[in-house]
């Protein structure tokens, strides 16, 4: 990528009179970079203000939440989360975040092993259809979920699976997140293809490329969608609202939208409270991963 | 992962780069290559399987029961009754229809321009080498992880609401506007600045895309004496216009689909779903209530395809308009 005639040090070289001397550029340099950082810590501090807010206010007294300005309150209290150990709607709040989990588990596992497929044959298998089944693929990442909301619904009611897992669970093993089949065909595609060749000379048939070689190779984009698929599964509201209709089934969402119903003023507190809770996972998630999220994201722009 | 090709949305080039994948092989007998061709075929639809069950079972077939649907007078206890176009005709002459209608629309056209300007804005900062970059970059998308969430919701229901937050802010400025979470006609400003708070996913995109700029172009642009501006304009934004395009179609869609947000920061007091007097009755909110809480799924299904037919014709003018303003290099990679 290099132009010869413009890395010589002719043309870099900006005539004396046309720029300020050396000690003059760094001090015009010093303020554009002062502004710079603090540009960016006044960003951050309104970035981070409503998360801040959540921490101070689980310590704060319910009454004192909304109106008081301090930002962590002068005497902590701690009856917020001892009000959370009492549960909601006799169902200790450990129910919710176990639901949750197993929930968010299970859609990992699912995700992991239909996108994985289907973008192996996507990426390595030549096969009649193949682009028209791609461009299908596509498309439904840009279909409104909404669309298929109530047709699903009917669909899972005649099947009697109202009130069960399995409407929120299906999709994730058949594949229908396309997103991160998309993903997953743009790192295997890029993966060196030698690998594969060598091993279908020697006989390996495609299950045992697939396992063997581009699984492994993949685990960079396999780890991006699994912290993906488990935030969307544990951030999701409008699946379980749907499908889930009594309280010990429900998901941390929604044992937090039975908070929000509730009119009590000590709820308020025990809301905050659990709200801080139910984001601790994706924050963990966040600063263990940060890496992975931002790069898969980077890269499904990119190539998207 | 972060080795990308800025050949952008080459969303259906499957075919180009595996095509030469027939090297090994090519001393076999065409018998053989026939063969090995139906092997490929069958070791292809097998590995599909999942996602091909899936999409005829939870995409293709729910699409076409909703197509029917939405000419059907349905309650999901009786059987559904064809009714036309009726459906339809009461949609549009239902005022509450249009007014979520009009929110929506309001809410995309505000928050999704605000969104990619500080998107843009803040990566072209951050695309300087500068300490903490990294970090900023970080912190800044968190929001985008967590901005979905019930928590955040509930948060933002909080700061926005009377003698909070941002209410006191606005005093403090000269405005007694109250809380915005309990206004009906500022509501939807709370929900903007919700979507606004996550623009760090676009700004990841749009960083990575100024990172794949070749500074050839800059040091060019300085010989020639173009300003920081002109250079701007003329290299960076056609340069990065395939992201800009990525970025604008996938905010427009996901903007038209909000729904969680709007229901939680609008919901609770009173028992009204979307907001103080439907102020934040967003589209998919006004679907909601009628489909789940009417039981009107002949009239929700009906709602649902007006949708897909906006997201729809919203995708296939950005699709056309890309001709016009979205610069594909040639000779990438």
């Amino acid at each position: 990528m290099s132009s010869p005639g413009l890395s010589t040090p002719i043309d870099r070289g900006t005539p004396p009179a046309a720029r300020p001397a050396g000690g003059g550029a760094l001090r015009r340099r010093l303020p554009g970079s002062l502004a710079w950082h603090l540009g960016a810590l006044a960003l951050l501090a309104v970035i981070l203000y409503p998360v801040l807010w959540v921490v101070g206010g689980s310590f704060k007294r319910s009454e004192d939440i909304v109106g008081s300005l301090d930002l962590f309150p002068g005497d902590p209290i701690t009856d917020n989360y001892t009000r959370l150990t009492e549960g909601i709607a006799d169902v200790p709040v450990s129910t919710f975040f176990m639901n949750s989990l197993f929930l968010a588990g299970g859609s990992v596992v699912g995700i992991l092993l239909s996108c994985s497929l289907t973008a192996y044959a996507f990426a390595k298998i030549r096969f009649a259809g193949r682009n028209l089944l791609f461009t299908l693929m596509i498309g439904t990442l840009l279909l409104p979920y909404h669309v298929l909301l109530i047709p699903q619904y009917v669909l899972f009611r005649n099947m009697e699976m109202i009130n069960t897992y399995t409407p929120l669970l299906i999709g994730k093993y058949l594949a229908t997140e396309a997103f991160f089949v998309f993903l997953m065909v743009q790192f295997m595609r890029n993966l060196p293809r030698e690998l594969d060749e060598a091993a279908r000379l020697d006989g390996c048939g495609h299950f045992r490329i697939y396992w063997s070689i581009v699984l492994p190779l993949s685990r960079p984009a396999l780890i991006t969608s699994a912290i993906f698929t488990f935030i969307n599964a544990w951030n999701d509201f409008m699946g379980p609202l749907i499908y889930l209709n009594e309280p010990d089934k429900y998901t941390v969402s929604l044992g937090l939208k039975m908070f929000v119903d509730q009119d009590a003023v000590a709820d308020y507190g025990g809301m905050i409270a659990m709200s801080l809770v139910a984001l601790l996972p994706v924050l963990a998630f966040f600063l263990a991963f940060q890496r992975y999220l931002i790069d898969g994201m980077a890269t499904s722009g990119l190539k998207g | 992962m972060g080795t990308a090709v800025t050949h952008a949305p080459a969303m259906e080039d499957l075919t180009e780069d595996s095509e030469p994948r027939h090297g090994p092989v090519n001393s076999a007998g065409s018998a053989a290559l026939k063969r090995r061709g139906r092997r490929e075929n069958l070791a292809g639809y097998l590995f599909m399987s999942p996602w091909i069950a899936g999409f005829l079972l939870l995409t293709a077939g729910p699409m076409a029961a909703s197509l029917y649907f939405a000419f059907t007078d349905y309650n999901l206890f009786d059987a559904p009754r064809w009714i036309g176009l009726d459906n339809f005709s009461e949609m549009f002459a239902d005022p509450r229809w249009r007014h979520s209608v009009r929110v929506t629309l309001w809410y995309v056209v505000v928050g999704t321009p605000i969104k990619l300007i500080l998107a843009l804005g803040v990566a072209l900062l951050l695309a300087q080498k500068r300490r903490g970059q990294a970090f900023y970059r970080a912190a800044f998308y968190a929001p985008s992880l967590i901005g979905a969430s019930v928590s955040i919701a509930i948060v933002w229901k909080a700061i926005f609401s009377d003698d909070a937050a941002v209410d006191r802010a606005q005093r403090f400025l000269g405005f007694d506007a109250g809380g915005w979470a309990g206004d009906p006609d500022m509501i939807i400003y709370s929900l903007v600045a919700l979507t606004v708070w996550q623009f760090g996913a676009p700004m990841v995109i749009f960083l990575a895309g100024l990172k794949q700029v070749p500074r050839e172009l800059y040091e060019a642009a300085d010989v020639d004496g173009a300003g920081k501006l002109r250079q701007f304009w003329n290299i960076t934004l056609p340069m990065i216009s395939p992201v800009l395009f990525f970025n604008v179609l996938l905010e427009t869609i996901h903007s038209f689909q909000i729904f969680s947000s709007a229901y939680i920061v609008g919901g609770g007091a009173g028992g009204n779903a979307c907001g103080p007097a439907d102020g934040s009755m967003v589209y998919t909110c006004y679907l909601y209530v009628q489909g789940f809480e009417n039981s009107r799924m002949g009239l929700a299904s009906a709602m649902a395809w007006m949708l897909l037919i906006a997201v729809a014709l919203v995708t296939a003018v950005l699709f056309w308009s890309q001709k016009r303003w979205v610069h594909y290099e040639e000779d990438a990679r």
